[in-house]
């Protein structure tokens, strides 16, 4: 194994040949690669799916303007998602390791209890981190429930995260050392977005702008909601995948708001709540309506 | 006859290690009395995160015949209704007989049942006992609809001598195979109850949990800090387990030992070492879960993750030090501690305030200002188990007392009913009015435990108090630390129970009447119950317990309030005079003297209040005889009854009182 992209190119083709579609980032920022409709969304409802896809996660509260070694605002993490899950799920996931490089027989490989919740996405599930020599590589969970809805057939969650996956590959000490090409390494191409980021992030973001066009994306949301709700025909042809943007949206001007110190510990609850509101109404309406299509159909 | 023996293995993706010990002999129980029937024992129950293994031994091939006897209807019922029930049992009417019961005679059928199959028995058997294991928490796969477990079974392994015992769960059908270890071994293997452990073996499973844990310990080098829990929890998450020493840098030896020791043991379950002089060394063991480190990647892999945790600790230490804790207390204007209850800076006036009012110096004072600003330290966001701790050894680095420092440092002890309470006067002090802040706070605002529910970990914080007002030898009252906030009061006395029955020994009765007489200070309470217990010991005090009793029903029936003292000369039978002068006695002798004392006193008046219920009816006709005597009684009680209200007692003949 050489480089970063190659890395990620391989575990590509490892799950194209396991039958997964292979698609690019979702194009609206997301604190994780669970958010993006091809998880959030696909899991939910009785259709079989499988998709795998590098998303970059921004987390603007870990920024550290690109001074600390191991963190990141925006990391990237390969999000695997097997609907239904098949029944060599592990072995195809150590196989996936394999694929990269990795030899099993020389390593030691752990899987340590640690299950995932997330309350803004009324979601849980059950699961391992992966942990490879001591360091945690992946994040395995048997989705549960999302959006407050149990799942009709229970997906694996595969989560890479890749810069800390291909600095142990590469034995680098710090995520910016390690080798994208070999001509240029990390830190040549996202150094600068991770100070600038920071920058804006912790000092320069404009908190009443950031609250105003938090409160235009929720207000348009449950519009949408509302407005599906009160639907007697035509229900199929309802844009819930617009609406859910608008949830998205609103989760990062969260994330930022709070990477802003412009949260009260106080607020923090209710703000979380309503973010968690209008996931769980777009996951309701987003089951609706495939059953809604469903009928139409028959 | 010849009997069989069973093996069955579930193989199970990885169990979480703290639930497999429960979880197996939950199994192995069910198992064990659903062979009982066939005359198995269960022989062996083992397990790895990976498989739960019951084997049994001597089971028969079936079930012995047995004969079942039904009854049916009485013997004076029309023949129809004798006819449906033979019809019923698919018989003539002439098999059936008529048996004398104790409520008259009925017709019978005597059924002879054959025995079922073994391999019958368990093939309907196993599946229920297997999914009706009791994890913690469950997972549902593969969707709806299917089945419940820890999480997905892979493999089912079940023989009954040779054969298969066939049965399904969730599409997986149980056969003669099992897993080897995941990287090492074969993926599946077939197996005979002989070979069965010998071929784990040969692929890199040590079946018995002994001997996993024998393993890690044999390999552990001199130095290495015992940990119990640790060893159990590697135990559990291995199936090969192999010790390796790692290394790390001297120079991260100056930081705190308690930071490293936390990032070694909690974050990455690495065992700590001391070298010769009992100093931290700086090495670690990393338990892998293979055979061996032929290239030594582990071992590299394993110093690169921690060196990276300590850069952090290091990083975190250092940015924490450009802003003193003194610095930090308007900070905690922004971390709330309740929403409705306010911040840390909120909280730390309210605990210097209560600090204060419990007779805390200017050391306890100083240390409950600087208590919760660790929490704004990057220190403590990162290792959260760390809180306190870090500020205690912060408020030291920073030039605070020593004193300060350890109160800092202890303010959440004890943790648990095993740990120990803070090691100083102010520490106690200053943690007990931390906990006592939390208890109002929440109480408050209707924030009580209910059942199995304490988010705010209050029961915790109630024992804490109380564990540190009887160990650190506390005068200080519940009463006066519920201040007066509702159900609070209650809620402490009902951990004082708990105290002092289960952790210091004294019977419940004892305590329930030392509470009902209205101890409130807990070195009282302690004071009265060693009283009562001593005393308890004597035959007379037992029985006088009883008449107490009887006095307080007395005394409860006649709602009576005395007039005025007992007057001698209404007395109509010698028995009250006697009681009288004896009451008299005993209270000029012990006045002033121990608990154990007066109750010793008290005893002494046994037979004289004996002989007087036996010889007087209190209630008598005359009123003022009545009421004299009642009076007598009042006084009686409310000179002993203070120390503990012997009505509570329960006479060892009877049941004891149920918590």
């Amino acid at each position: 194994m050489k480089t970063y992209q190659e890395m990620i190119f391989r575990l590509k083709q490892y799950w194209a040949e396991r039958g997964c579609i292979i698609t690019e980032p979702y194009d609206v920022e997301v604190g994780a690669g669970t958010m993006c409709p091809e998880t959030f969304l696909r899991v939910l409802g009785p259709d079989e799916y499988r998709v795998a896809y590098v998303q970059p996660s921004r987390r603007p509260a870990d920024g550290r303007y690109g001074e600390n070694p191991n963190r990141l605002y925006k990391h990237s993490q390969l999000q695997v998602i097997l609907k239904p899950t098949p029944v060599d799920v592990l072995e195809q996931y150590l196989g996936s390791l394999e694929a990269i490089g990795i030899d099993l027989k020389k390593h030691d490989i752990k899987f340590e209890e640690d299950n995932w919740e997330s309350p803004t996405l009324g979601a849980w599930g059950i699961g391992w981190q992966v942990m490879l020599d001591g360091m945690e590589i992946t994040q395995f969970t048997y989705f549960q429930q999302c959006g407050g809805v149990d799942l009709d057939l229970v997906p694996a969650e595969i989560t890479y995260g890749l810069e800390r996956l291909c600095a142990f590959l590469q034995d680098k000490e710090s995520v910016y050392d390690i080798l994208w090409t070999d001509a240029f390494n990390y830190g040549q191409v996202r150094l600068k977005e991770e100070q600038q980021f920071s920058v804006y992030n912790f000092e320069m973001a404009d908190v009443a702008t950031l609250w105003k066009l938090f409160e235009l994306h929720e207000g348009e949301c449950q519009r949408l909601i509302d407005l599906y709700k009160g639907l007697e025909t035509g229900k199929e042809r309802f844009p819930v995948l617009p609406t859910y943007d608008q949830v998205l949206k609103c989760s990062n001007l969260f994330n930022l708001l709070d990477a802003r110190g412009a949260i009260s510990v106080t607020e923090r609850v209710g703000v979380i709540g309503r973010v968690r509101k209008l996931a769980v109404g777009v996951a309701g309406i987003w089951v609706d309506q495939q059953f809604t299509v469903r009928e139409v159909a028959a | 006859m010849a009997t069989r023996d069973l093996l069955l293995e579930i193989g199970v993706e990885e169990i979480p290690d703290w639930m497999i010990v429960d979880g197996l002999s939950h199994l192995s129980a069910k198992v064990g009395e659903l062979v009982a029937q066939l005359g198995g024992k269960v022989t062996m129950a083992e397990a790895t995160p990976r498989r739960l293994v019951i084997q049994v031994s001597g089971l028969a091939e079936r079930e012995e015949d047995r004969e079942e006897s039904i009854s049916g209807p009485p013997q004076q019922s029309n023949s129809k209704a004798v006819e449906g029930f033979a019809k019923k049992n698919g018989i003539r009417v002439d098999q059936l007989e008529l048996v004398e019961t104790a409520k008259g005679t009925y017709y019978s059928y005597r059924k002879q049942v054959s025995g079922k199959a073994a391999v019958e028995i368990l093939s309907d058997g196993l599946a229920g006992l297997i999914l009706g294991i009791p994890w913690p928490k469950t997972m549902l796969w593969p969707g709806k609809g299917g089945a419940r477990f820890i999480r997905p079974i892979r493999w089912l392994l079940c023989l009954l001598g040779e054969e298969v015992v066939p049965f399904t769960i969730n599409g997986i059908t149980s056969s003669n195979e099992t897993g080897g270890h995941r990287q090492l071994g074969k993926h599946r293997v077939p197996v005979t109850i002989g070979s069965y452990e010998q071929t784990l073996r040969d692929n890199y499973v040590i079946l018995r949990a002994g001997e996993r844990r024998e393993k890690i310990a044999a390999g552990l080098p001199v130095g290495v800090k015992a940990d119990a829990a640790l060893l159990e929890t590697l135990t559990y998450i291995t199936e090969f387990p192999t010790p390796i020493v790692g290394e790390f840098a001297e120079d991260y030896l100056t930081l705190p030992e308690e930071v490293l020791v936390t990032v070694m043991r909690f974050h990455q379950k690495y065992f700590s070492v001391n070298d010769g002089a009992g100093k931290l060394a700086a090495k670690f063991v990393a338990v892998m879960n293979t055979a061996s480190d032929p290239d030594g990647l582990v071992k590299h892999g394993n110093e690169r993750v921690l060196r990276a945790r300590f850069n952090d600790a290091r990083f975190f230490y250092n940015v924490d030090q450009q802003k003193p804790l003194a610095a930090r207390l308007e900070d905690l204007k922004s971390v709330t501690f309740q929403a409705q209850l306010g911040s840390y800076h909120a909280k730390t006036l309210r605990v210097m305030e209560l600090t204060k009012e419990l007779g805390g110096d200017e050391v306890a004072l100083r240390a409950a200002e600087l208590s919760k600003t660790d929490l704004t330290c990057e220190m403590v966001k990162e290792f959260t188990e760390l809180q306190g701790i870090v500020g205690g050894l912060y408020a030291k680095a920073q030039g605070e007392s020593e004193g300060v420092a350890t109160a800092i440092y202890d303010q959440y002890k004890p943790v648990s009913m095993e740990d120990s309470i803070p090691r100083s006067k102010a520490g106690q002090l200053m943690s007990l009015a931390d906990k006592v802040d939390t208890l109002r706070g929440c109480f408050s605002i209707g924030l009580v435990p209910t059942g199995s529910k304490d988010p705010f970990a209050l029961r915790r914080a109630a024992q804490g108090v109380i564990k540190i007002l009887a160990e650190g030898e506390l005068r200080i009252g519940l009463k006066q630390l519920a201040g007066g906030v509702a159900k609070l009061d209650e809620f402490l006395i009902e951990r004082v129970k708990y105290y002092c029955n289960e952790i210091r020994g004294y019977a419940f009765d004892e305590v329930m009447a030392v509470l009902a007489a209205g101890a409130d200070d807990l070195q009282d309470v302690l004071a009265r119950l060693e009283a009562v217990k001593t005393v308890r010991a004597s035959e007379d005090f037992e029985p006088l317990a009883a008449s107490f009793k009887r006095m307080k029903n007395i005394l409860d029936q006649a709602k009576f309030a005395p007039a005025g003292g007992v007057d001698s000369t209404l007395f109509e039978d010698p028995s009250e005079l006697a009681l009288w002068n004896a009451f008299q006695e005993v209270v000029a002798r012990v006045k002033g003297a121990s608990y154990a004392e007066i109750l010793a006193g008290m005893a002494t008046l046994r037979p004289a209040v004996d002989l007087f219920f036996e010889k007087v009816l209190v209630n008598a006709p005359d009123l003022s005889v009545r009421a004299n005597r009642l009076t007598l009684l009042i006084s009686l009680k409310t000179e002993f009854s203070g120390i503990a209200e012997f009505s509570e007692i329960v006479p060892k003949t009877q049941e004891t009182h149920t918590s």
